[in-house]
């Protein structure tokens, strides 16, 4: 998951490998795994004030691919599944939504069995029915939805339908019975994470008159806790109660107790920050400005949330375009860089903390490594990174032969971004480079460092896990099926390719069916074998600051989608 | 002296040195002349402040760089040790020249090194950009008005089509085009990060500002008794246009100096702040605002003393431009103003 945005992955082996994430993972509010507290209704009402600078698009829950609104969805629609609310770890669990129960698998795994839930209404009104489940399934790929080609081409008929979106028809792939209210799901193979991508919105339930492409700014009928009263994406999206909501399941959609949220745009992050504090707005959902970091931590410091998160702040080498088509220059800036600085851009140690590996702490697979410290190589690592070692740089760069070479460093164009690059730019000019900063809007940088067209050398970015599988990260990223060239799809940025290394994926892949814990070892040696060849180099990792008012109550955190909006209290 | 030598002393001194003598008189003139001279010279200065006197390259990011004051030794960079520890503070303004006298930026550079590269740079371009508007509107303006007929028509249609953008609008298109990939005209190749490419573009947005009044003043001038004279003598155009109307439209011209290169420097200012201008590791006093700009909170100096350094020269070249102005202007003598 790109930080704040795209959410990119498919959702392999979660449930699986839960219990091993966020295991030692130091938070400043710790909290225990369980499920969400009983309503009260004491607390009801009310109205919530989100601030943002700007909105984030489409408001087609099908089409969106921004966690800005997944975090908005998950309180105002509704899958067959969905992942659950709770406390801790809980909040990664895949619970029935819609349906009555998880489903009931048959045919070695291919088929899946749902009962739908009845008495279930959309805010306008209408029943919930089969037929609207169908017609959702066959509107993902209508809209050509982002995930459609990866999440759920499994489908039966799902290639004729990414071939020709708009008549798209899943007879056999997605066979309701009305008389028995019941969904049956046919796959090509069994997949084990379906029921994760069952859960995330691209596959949430709409009416079946919901339009065939991307609806935009029109308003889809929802079925969760909140409705949506407008939208503009130049002011605010206004969402107030669903009349015709009743609580079916307290995991999978509760109660909510504001009467209204208004989340507003065209607010700046410091503006965002004053509001909060104010009690004009309940909370602010752009990263707090750096200036601002002290000023909350110690005058507000009851207001901040801080939690870990299992994602990395890392530099895409071009590794077909010089120089960095060169290892000893790729390994040069991997030794180069000092993290510590890095992280002390971002926000000081309490935000984040210096990684080498690509697998981030805690998570699966990951091992205490790093060949890119000072008195260490990638082939006799050190346990951590402790500091940079600018002479071996220098001294790589000149063996490989690319000094003074121009190199240009492609960044978002906000504040801390911004100020990566001009500290990147200086390392790389002090090891022989003539560097320069490209900073671009951050609406484009993602795509425009993905495209091999635009010939960036070095980029900037950031990869946020959406669930605990260490594929979400290296087969993913640095796989050679993501890398597809002059593609703004390709998401394997350094347009690295190891057949070697792609062969032992696909077996921990395999492995980790049948014995997780052996997987993850395989996944560890892959992740030191990749960095050999320095493809990336990763930077730190980081954690998620929360600012919310002091009339604000309830704040509970999701790892899956962040915070839980519908659960604050303002009454 | 009696009246008839002194009438004559006042009628055998050319208008330049009547404007001359005027300027020197005039305490505007000293006052903005002082502050410019003051600002020129510190900013030339730079280098020999960040090599002997702070020690610095204020091109260097040194974000773990450690100073000592008063005998203890103290992170350029400050974490937060209080509250949740969260954030990272650069050090404030020393006082002391030899150690971060105006404080440290976010990547931990010398903020009054930078400052005094800054005004290099900004006087630099806006200096250049200034003259080099000056040049093409003479040139343009005088063969415009002088030339008339299809000459003037396409001149003028031109001059009108630029003129149609707002200054800042069409500053900003040119630079987020150019500063991409730089510029390149047949052989010449001129990069993204260089000082020319925000120097032409300053260069060609206030044409038209100065050479319509030029235009004008040469399309009147054009019709006077000396010109059509000069005409009727079978002089060339280049003879008439250098002796008969370039010394007429000098004055204005003087004028204009001081303004567009006021102008030019705060639109230098404006794209730098806007990441169009300068290009880092450089500095201008517009890219240090924009640094300063994230620092608002904890360290307002960043932004505040740029800002300062613009109004100061701003105001001493549009104040020396009003001196200029009255001193070559004779009704203004004649008022005795």
């Amino acid at each position: 998951m790109r930080r704040k945005s795209v959410i990119f992955n498919s959702l392999i082996g979660a449930a699986a490998l839960l219990t091993s994430v966020l295991v030692g993972t130091s938070t400043s509010q710790a909290v225990a795994d369980g499920p969400l507290a009983a309503y009260d209704a004491a607390h009801a009402g009310g109205t919530l004030t989100l601030v943002a600078q700007a909105a984030a698009g489409t408001l087609d829950p099908k089409v969106n691919y921004t966690g800005q609104y997944w975090q908005i969805f998950q309180a105002t629609y509704d899958g067959l599944l969905s992942f659950s609310y709770g406390t801790g770890k809980t909040t990664f669990k895949v619970v029935p939504d819609l349906a009555e129960a998880l489903p009931a698998l048959s045919n070695g795994g291919k088929t899946l069995t749902f009962k739908l839930r009845k008495g279930i209404k959309f805010s306008d009104g209408k029943p919930v029915t089969v037929n609207d489940v169908k017609a959702s399934f066959e509107r993902i790929f209508k809209v050509s939805s982002p995930t459609a080609g990866s999440f759920y081409n499994g489908i039966v008929g799902a290639t004729a339908c990414l071939a020709k979106p708009a008549t798209c028809k899943l007879d056999k792939g997605v066979v309701v019975d009305a008389a028995k209210n019941t969904v049956v799901i046919n796959l090509v193979a069994a997949d084990e994470a379906i029921n994760s991508k069952l859960a995330v919105p691209h596959a949430v339930i709409n009416p079946a008159s919901a339009p065939s492409k991307d609806a935009g700014t029109t308003i889809i009928p929802t079925t969760g806790a909140y409705m949506i009263k407008s939208y503009n994406p130049n002011k605010s999206l206004i969402l107030v109660r669903n009349p015709n909501f009743k609580e079916w399941s307290h995991d999978a959609q509760p109660q909510a107790y504001p009467d209204e949220i208004d989340y507003k745009f065209g607010v700046t992050p410091t503006a965002q920050v004053t509001a909060v504090e104010n009690n004009q707005a309940n909370w602010a959902y752009d990263p707090i400005p750096s200036d601002r970091l002290n000023e909350i931590g110690t005058k507000y410091a009851a207001q901040v949330h801080v939690n870990p998160l299992t994602a990395m702040w890392y530099l895409p080498f071009n590794v077909n375009l010089a120089p960095f088509n060169n290892l000893k220059a790729r390994q040069a800036v991997s030794y180069a860089i000092d993290r510590a600085a890095m992280v002390k851009i971002f926000g000081g140690s309490q935000l984040a903390a210096p990684v080498c590996s690509f697998l981030p702490p805690n998570f699966p697979g990951h091992v205490d490594y790093c060949g890119y410290t000072k008195g260490a190589t990638p082939a006799k690592p050190a346990k951590a990174w402790g500091a940079p070692d600018l002479a071996l740089a220098k001294k790589l760069v000149k063996e490989s032969g690319t000094a003074g070479q121009a190199v240009g460093i492609v960044v978002s164009d906000d504040d801390v971004n911004k100020q990566m690059g001009v500290y990147l730019q200086s390392v790389l000019n002090s090891i022989g480079y003539k560097a320069t900063v490209k900073p671009i809007s951050g609406n484009i940088q993602f795509t425009y460092i993905q495209n091999t067209k635009n010939k960036v050398q070095i980029s900037v970015t950031q990869w946020y896990q959406d669930y605990p599988a260490a594929s979400d990260f290296l087969d993913v990223l640095l796989g050679c099926a993501s890398f597809t060239p002059n593609s703004d799809s390709s998401i394997n940025m350094a347009g690295y390719c190891n057949k070697a290394l792609d062969a032992k994926m696909a077996k921990a892949k395999a492995l980790g069916v049948t014995d997780a814990v052996a997987a993850n070892k395989m996944w560890g040696a892959i992740d030191q074998e990749v960095m050999a060849d320095a493809p990336v180099a990763v930077a730190f990792t980081p954690k998620q600051l929360d600012f919310i008012s002091s009339q604000t109550k309830n704040y509970i955190f999701s790892y899956q989608y962040k915070m839980f909006v519908s659960q604050l209290q303002v009454k | 002296m009696s009246l008839k030598d002194s009438s004559e002393a006042v009628f055998s001194e050319s208008p330049g040195k009547i404007a001359l003598r005027n300027l020197r008189k005039d305490k505007r003139s000293i006052i903005a002349l002082s502050i410019l001279g003051f600002i020129v010279g510190i900013s030339f200065s730079a280098p020999l402040y960040a090599h002997f006197v702070a020690h610095t390259n204020p091109f260097q990011s040194t974000l773990d760089a450690t100073i000592s004051i008063h005998g203890e030794q103290k992170a350029v960079l400050e974490p937060s040790t209080t509250g949740l520890g969260l954030g990272v503070t650069p050090i404030g303004p020393t006082w002391n020249l030899g150690k971060y006298f105006l404080g440290a930026d976010g990547q931990g550079r010398d903020v009054m090194a930078r400052l005094l590269y800054g005004g290099r740079s900004t006087l630099l371009i806006g200096t250049t950009a200034g003259l080099l508007c000056i040049f093409l509107s003479l040139l343009i303006g005088i063969i415009a008005g002088y030339r008339r007929g299809w000459v003037d028509a396409v001149l003028s249609r031109l001059l009108d089509i630029i003129w149609a953008f707002p200054v800042y609008l069409l500053a900003i298109s040119l630079s987020v085009v150019l500063l991409t990939s730089g510029l390149t005209i047949g052989f010449i190749h001129v990069g993204p990060g260089s000082f020319a490419l925000p120097i032409f573009i300053i260069g060609i947005v206030y044409i038209p500002y100065v050479a319509r009044p030029i235009r004008a003043q040469v399309l009147a001038l054009r019709e006077r008794e000396f010109v059509r004279a000069a005409v009727g003598t079978g002089a060339k155009s280049s003879t008439i246009i250098l002796r008969e109307i370039l010394p007429n439209i000098m004055p204005s011209v003087l004028v204009f100096i001081p303004i567009i290169v006021s102008l030019s420097m705060l639109t230098e200012s404006a794209l730098s702040f806007l990441s169009i201008g300068v290009q880092p590791p450089a500095a201008s006093w517009g890219t240090i605002i924009n640094e300063g700009l994230g620092l608002l909170y904890t360290r307002p100096i960043v932004g505040i003393a740029p800002g300062l350094m613009i109004v100061l020269t701003a105001a001493a070249l549009n104040l020396y431009g009003d001196a200029v102005r009255d001193a070559l202007d004779p009704k203004t003598r004649a008022r005795g103003d």
